[in-house]
């Protein structure tokens, strides 16, 4: 750079200074790996163009544990981001500990309420306020199949539970391994809480791993699940201890194992690998009905300061625009929160799913993934995933089970 | 000037002393306050009786990994010390090349428990490791899966910490051994006692002092064992291989549960203690005949 444009550029700053306040934003979030990376970088584009200051935060690793701790050490010393990727109930727990910014006057401007599914708009709301804007849907109870060995074995993709243990009998007598499995907790998690939906329906799941009923996680019900949980532990092979849930992936993609339950980020693997939804794989939700949601979304903490207020306003209104939802979903591989987005150039998974979602959610079987983070607090759903993973990796009694399940739930309140 | 003189080594002192002071019993005594209050995602201080505990105790996954601790730490610290003695009397016979076979014990050591953990995940894996490459050699029938195995997969860990920490013991114990006053082995071998009795009888009850270091070392490794379960088994299957650390660890950082990670903090203290502080006491006391 010469001395000219070094002149030009420092003018340039001191005129633009005393004008109106520029939006800031420091942004801490774990979308590091690499369709994610991606993703935010489309946001951060976006906030640059209309004329703000993007701050990263980038917090790798575990899931979000990571970013959390840095999130705590941050408000702790009283120095919190503007904006910070938080979901499900955790933010409203985090309002309760030190307030949230309220972005009621952004979300009703640009009418919210009228583009989200009513149970999504829920968790964005603290007390009746609008605390957060959600960046994505994230169906959980998808099974994924790999078509090939479908067509040879002459199975169709299951639409309850006992055709599933049909199919994966059939399999396994011929020698397929049923069922691609990751041995990590919140993977036998997410099986678990797909059979709760499957077996005991929409309303069962709400009183069970929403409300926490005690009569609904000791009834038989509950212990069916528990049964079905024992037989599913019979189709994985016995080498999935440990494994990573996209590892599982690689083996329904090369044809090692039949099926997968797994979140819609499975597909992200499939097509990153080059496979196509319907000739290379098969997508169906899980035997049952409902659909579990994992929703993505931003958090706003109360700030200090003109312009840092003015960032939160604006990432939020980027954060919901139809542009963004479009742009981002499709590098994610989610669908959009709005309901009222193009799917221009999603693939089938992805619209089936975003008409499941309009449906489940006015048929009222629109639910919080408990898995993953969307329908309890850290102690409770944490006590649950140890039971379960419990019963998975023992020869505990379904008895037993709910036992301890009810009894976890109880201790971790 | 004299002044200076005289108190240089207090004045030195005094910031370690006083960030110690902070940073190590400040934050104990935080940790404790903690513990005994409702503290979810952020810290509360408001006290709340010993209710933490009791649902510390009520877990049954804190049972696991408390059993665990003791299963793990006790075959740990015989096991490391025996291969230890061993190749320590091994290496004290006058051998050629006893450097390099030094270094060659010695340096698991070296590695990262991390790399451990991962190196052995890989060795026990039964589609990839030890198991496989038996069956490769026709040997259809052989299984060795602890890895998956819930009952067996804290053996497993057990294993992968003996390799790691045994090359250290053996090194203490040839220091020991050779610390051992020479004219009085020589004394012994002239009066013709075999071998295997100089050791048992004199060179081994004279290194006591040695295996008390040893055990505390090993001991203490043992408590606050983490990355290498991590790196393992991840604490599974199930929660199988959990040890009180990655309890911890869990509940204040993946639940947000802080209350229940600071009681769980508390009770590993208190096993450490109970270990060190007879130690100590043995050390600090005046000895009488001084």
């Amino acid at each position: 750079m010469n001395m000219k444009s070094v002149l030009a550029a420092s003018t340039a700053v001191m005129l633009a200074g005393p004008a109106l306040a520029e939006p800031t934003a420091e942004v801490l979030h774990w979308w590091t790996s690499g369709g994610e990376a991606k993703s935010v970088a489309v946001l951060q584009e976006q906030f640059a163009a209309e004329g703000g200051t993007w701050t990263d935060m980038p917090v790798a690793g575990g899931g979000g544990d990571a970013a959390m701790t840095a999130l705590r050490a941050r408000v702790l010393s009283g120095n919190a981001p503007t904006a910070v990727q938080l979901k499900g109930p955790a933010i409203q727990e985090w309002y309760e500990e030190v307030g949230l910014a309220d972005i009621g006057p952004v979300a009703e401007e640009n009418g919210w309420d009228d583009v989200l599914p009513a149970q999504i708009a829920e968790h964005m709301k603290c007390e009746g306020q609008w605390c957060a804007a959600p960046v994505n849907v994230h169906r959980v109870n998808w099974i994924w199949g790999n078509k090939q060995i479908l067509d040879e074995h002459g199975i169709e993709m299951p639409t309850t539970w006992d055709e599933f243990n049909a199919a994966a009998e059939k399999l396994q007598t011929a020698g397929v391994t049923p069922l691609a499995h990751g041995g990590q907790n919140w993977q036998d998690a997410t099986i678990f809480e797909t059979v709760v939906l499957g077996l005991g329906g929409p309303e069962f799941y709400q009183q069970a791993l929403v409300d926490l009923d005690p009569e609904a996680l000791t009834s038989d019900t509950m212990k069916s699940v528990f049964d079905e949980m024992r037989v599913i532990r019979g189709y994985v092979d016995d080498n999935f201890s440990g494994r990573d849930w996209n590892l599982a992936t690689a083996m329904v993609m090369n044809g090692e194992a039949a099926f997968q339950i797994m979140g819609d980020w499975a597909k992200g693997e499939f097509l990153a690998a080059g496979k196509e939804p319907g000739v290379d794989f098969v997508c169906a939700p899980t035997p049952g009905e409902g659909f579990l949601y994992n929703v993505d979304s931003f958090a706003f903490f109360e700030l200090e300061g003109e312009d840092k207020q003015q960032g939160q306003a604006l990432l939020a209104n980027l954060i919901m625009g139809p542009d963004f939802q479009q742009t981002f979903n499709l590098n994610k591989g989610s669908i959009p929160a709005r309901t009222d987005v193009a799917l221009d150039g999603f693939d089938d998974c992805a619209t089936q799913s975003n008409a499941d979602m309009t449906a489940d959610a006015e048929a009222g079987s629109l639910l919080p993934s408990y898995a993953h983070g969307m329908a309890l607090r850290g102690a409770p759903a944490g006590a649950i995933t140890d039971v379960v993973t419990a019963h998975f990796n023992s020869d505990m009694s379904s008895d037993d089970a709910v036992q301890q399940l009810s009894d976890a739930v109880a201790n971790a309140m | 000037m004299e002044w200076l003189e005289r108190n240089v080594p207090k004045v030195v002192l005094a910031p370690s002393f006083v960030a110690i002071l902070v940073f190590v019993y400040g934050f104990i005594a935080w940790t404790a306050w903690i513990s005994f209050t409702r503290s979810r995602l952020m810290p509360r201080y408001e006290l709340d009786g010993v209710t933490q505990y009791e649902r510390l105790f009520a877990a049954p996954r804190w049972d696991v990994a408390m059993n665990n601790l003791f299963l793990f730490g006790g075959l740990f610290i015989v096991i490391s010390m025996v291969i230890g003695l061993m190749l320590a009397i091994f290496l004290d016979q006058k051998i050629r090349a006893e450097g390099v076979l030094r270094t060659i014990y010695l340096y698991p050591m070296a590695l990262s428990l991390i790399v451990t953990g991962t190196a052995w995940k890989w060795i026990l894996n039964p589609g990839l490791g030890i198991q496989e490459a038996v069956r490769g050699w026709g040997f259809e029938n052989f299984t060795f899966d602890w890895l998956i195995q819930p009952d067996m997969a804290i053996y497993t860990v057990v294993l992968a910490a003996v390799w790691q920490a045994s090359g250290f013991v053996m090194a203490l114990f040839l220091a020991g051994l050779r610390s051992v006053d020479s004219e009085i082995i020589r004394a012994a071998q002239v009066d013709g006692i075999p071998t295997h009795r100089i050791y048992s009888a004199i060179i081994i009850p004279t290194m006591a002092p040695i295996f008390l270091s040893a055990f505390i070392v090993l001991a203490h490794l043992a408590i606050k064992a983490f990355d290498l379960v991590i790196a393992l088994t991840g604490g599974g299957p199930g929660y199988a291989t959990d040890l009180p650390a990655t309890y911890m660890y869990a509940m204040a950082f993946s639940r947000g549960d802080l209350g229940q990670a600071a009681s769980s903090a508390m009770i590993m203290m208190m096993v450490i203690f109970a270990i060190v502080v007879p130690y100590l006491y043995s050390e600090l006391r005046p000895r009488r005949d001084q």
